[in-house]
């Protein structure tokens, strides 16, 4: 009784199976095409978008301003968009990164303010979003509280700590512009902003981080079976807080980035934030399920994410139908991954 | 004579007033398939258990390699080379092969990045090793696309992988159909061949017949029977033997239970 490994299928299914199966090492574009799924579908949501926005109104999407404006706030998207695939690949949900955004840009706003050099308050604002994240995440992984719940409560929480030390207070940071953390992280190269430049080099490490590195191998691991990762000797609850410890990075990176542009920090920093970045990191093709994702692809929802906006009101229609776009873009692009992505149980 | 891998000696496991286990003797050679049969409550996986390290017997003895081994334990029993494959739950099916295989032992370098072409490489000759003989498969195949069998086959290759001496199968075809069960079997006789052990715990009699090179019935917490294939003329008299096992003087059978107690080494 020898198996027949060569059709593992049965008879009739195994010729069009093992054509889908063949990992195609032996022909690259395939193979990109197979392991890129998700975020290739990202793309073609977004170039079909812009194509529709661009035959509206083909004027205004060849002018610089429009794309300036977006390459401005994209990058604060970005680096909490990219930490938050980590962290739903892992199985879990952050939705207290806007307060810590808020909070670490005011422990920058604060040490900047106290005269010292901003390159400290960035490292301060990195500590401090650190710190947080390790506290979130605590919480959630030992406290054994639903990461849904426990984050927004978090979220709240700490909003609340800052409205009510500031009374609702502003911080001007004038100084900011003459320092070389700003012409460094904020000014503009050839007419293109600098912090994009940083989003992308953040951007390709992260991708790196969960595809080619121990810390991403694990995180998907753990999302796809915890019981199993336990098993195999893999500190379950280490890797959880890890993920919230990263997007609490992130987030300290994000506001820091966020006050820099604005010279200004305000005590709502961040919140605007909430929805447009969980819409991307869902948009870009990572499901909600655990145990895979896609940091390219999140990043790529980012972006479409951002033009939505611009591009509604640039194609000449009222503001009034951004939310409808936004709305539509969500969906259609679920429906896509859905039927574009297989789950395995 | 082969290496004797691990020994149990009059292993007792009681849970308060409770008899899980009552003098159990087991034994497992280099090179061996020993199947280890019992009906549900007959205390397999609490025999199981003990070997793995994470429950400790009440009393008995355990010999790593002929010497006897004081505070068993979990990472005891891994070091001694034995690793337990359990029947569900064991895979990240929505992962690579490769990933799964290094699953909390990636192949790391500078600073935790992967070692990927490394693990590509030792994967590909892991599943040669244990009889992945299909082209259809590489280690960049989502587990999930995997049959059954062939999933059991990747949790065997990460026992392998992890210096398994004794692989543990823990019921491994009671949810498979016939064609998948003989892929499992193929990949326990590639590891036979590789001069391993296994354990082959079921209680589905015809299957371990099918497999085992030596057969030891578990009933209520006693070992009732060991017997070489030899001595087995077929899964039948297995079945007969338990069925007198089970009740006693009601069915001609094999062996008196008696009998047994005494054969049981």
């Amino acid at each position: 009784m020898e198996p027949d490994l060569q059709s593992p299928l049965g008879g009739t299914h195994g010729e069009t199976a093992g054509k889908e199966w063949r990992h195609p090492s032996d022909n690259w574009l395939r193979g990109f095409i197979l392991d890129n799924r998700a975020s290739l579908g990202t793309l073609a949501v977004f170039i079909v978008m812009m194509a529709v926005f661009m035959i509206a109104n083909p004027t205004v999407f060849t002018t610089w301003y429009l794309y300036s404006s977006v390459l401005t706030t994209l990058p604060v998207a970005l680096f909490v968009v990219v930490p938050l695939v980590f962290v739903v690949t892992c199985g879990e949900i952050d939705l207290s990164f806007p307060a810590t955004m808020g909070f670490a840009s005011w422990v920058f706003a604060l040490v900047v303010q106290a005269g010292y050099d901003p390159f400290l308050g960035i490292a301060a604002a990195i500590v401090t979003g650190t710190l947080l994240g390790f506290l979130v995440g605590s919480l959630v992984v030992y406290g054994g509280l639903s990461s849904l719940i426990a984050t927004l409560g978090m979220n709240f929480l700490l909003r609340g700590l800052i409205q009510i030390i500031n009374e609702g207070k502003s911080t001007a940071l004038t100084s900011l512009a003459d320092s070389w953390a700003y012409k460094i992280f904020s000014s503009q190269i050839y007419g293109i902003p600098v912090q994009i430049f940083w989003a992308i080099a953040f951007v390709v490490l992260s991708a790196l981080l969960y595809n080619r590195h121990r810390f991403g191998a694990q995180v998907r691991v753990v999302g796809d079976n915890p019981d199993s990762a336990q098993q195999m000797g893999i500190d379950v609850k280490r890797v959880r807080v890890k993920v919230f410890v990263f997007v609490g990075i992130g987030a300290a990176i994000a506001g820091t980035f966020s006050v820099m542009i604005n010279f200004t920090w305000w005590p709502t920093a961040g919140d605007g934030y909430l929805l447009p970045v969980l819409a991307s990191v869902f948009v870009g093709g990572t499901p909600t399920w655990g145990g895979i994702g896609t940091v390219v692809g999140g990043a790529i929802g980012a972006v479409t994410v951002s033009f939505i906006q611009t591009g509604v009101v640039a194609a000449g229609l009222s503001g009034f139908y951004v939310q409808f776009f936004n709305g539509l873009i969500i969906i259609l692009s679920l429906l896509g991954h859905k039927w574009n992505q297989a789950r395995y149980r | 004579m082969a290496e004797r891998i691990i020994e149990l000696r009059d292993i007792s496991k009681s849970y308060g007033q409770v008899y899980a286990l009552g003098g159990v003797n087991l034994s497992v050679d280099r090179g061996e398939v020993v199947g280890l049969i019992g009906d549900n409550g007959a205390g397999k996986s609490t025999l199981i258990k003990i070997l793995s390290g994470v429950v400790k017997p009440t009393s008995g003895e355990i010999l790593v390699r002929g010497q006897p081994v004081t505070g068993w334990s979990a990472a005891r029993s891994r070091d001694a080379g034995i690793e337990t494959v359990f029947q569900d739950r064991a895979l990240a099916v929505q992962q690579t092969i490769v990933r799964n295989i290094f699953m909390g032992r990636e192949l790391t370098g500078f600073m935790g990045w992967l070692k990927v072409n490394k693990e590509i490489q030792e994967a590909s000759r892991l599943m040669r090793e244990i009889g992945f003989t299909s082209k259809v498969f590489t280690p960049h195949s989502i587990v999930g696309q995997l049959s059954g069998g062939e999933r059991q086959g990747v949790a065997i290759a990460r026992a392998i992988y992890k210096k398994a001496e004794l692989i543990v199968l823990d019921e491994p075809t009671t949810a498979l159909s016939l064609t998948e069960t003989a892929k499992v079997f193929h990949f326990v006789r590639q590891v036979r061949a590789s001069g391993r052990s296994i354990l082959f715990i079921g209680h589905n009699i015809h299957h371990v017949f099918d497999i085992a090179d030596r057969f030891v019935v578990l009933d209520r917490g006693k070992v009732a029977l060991t017997a070489d294939r030899s001595e087995v003329k077929s899964a039948e008299d297995l079945i007969n033997f338990m069925e007198d096992v089970a009740h006693p003087g009601g069915l001609p059978g094999l062996h008196e239970p008696g009998d047994a107690e005494q054969r049981a080494r």
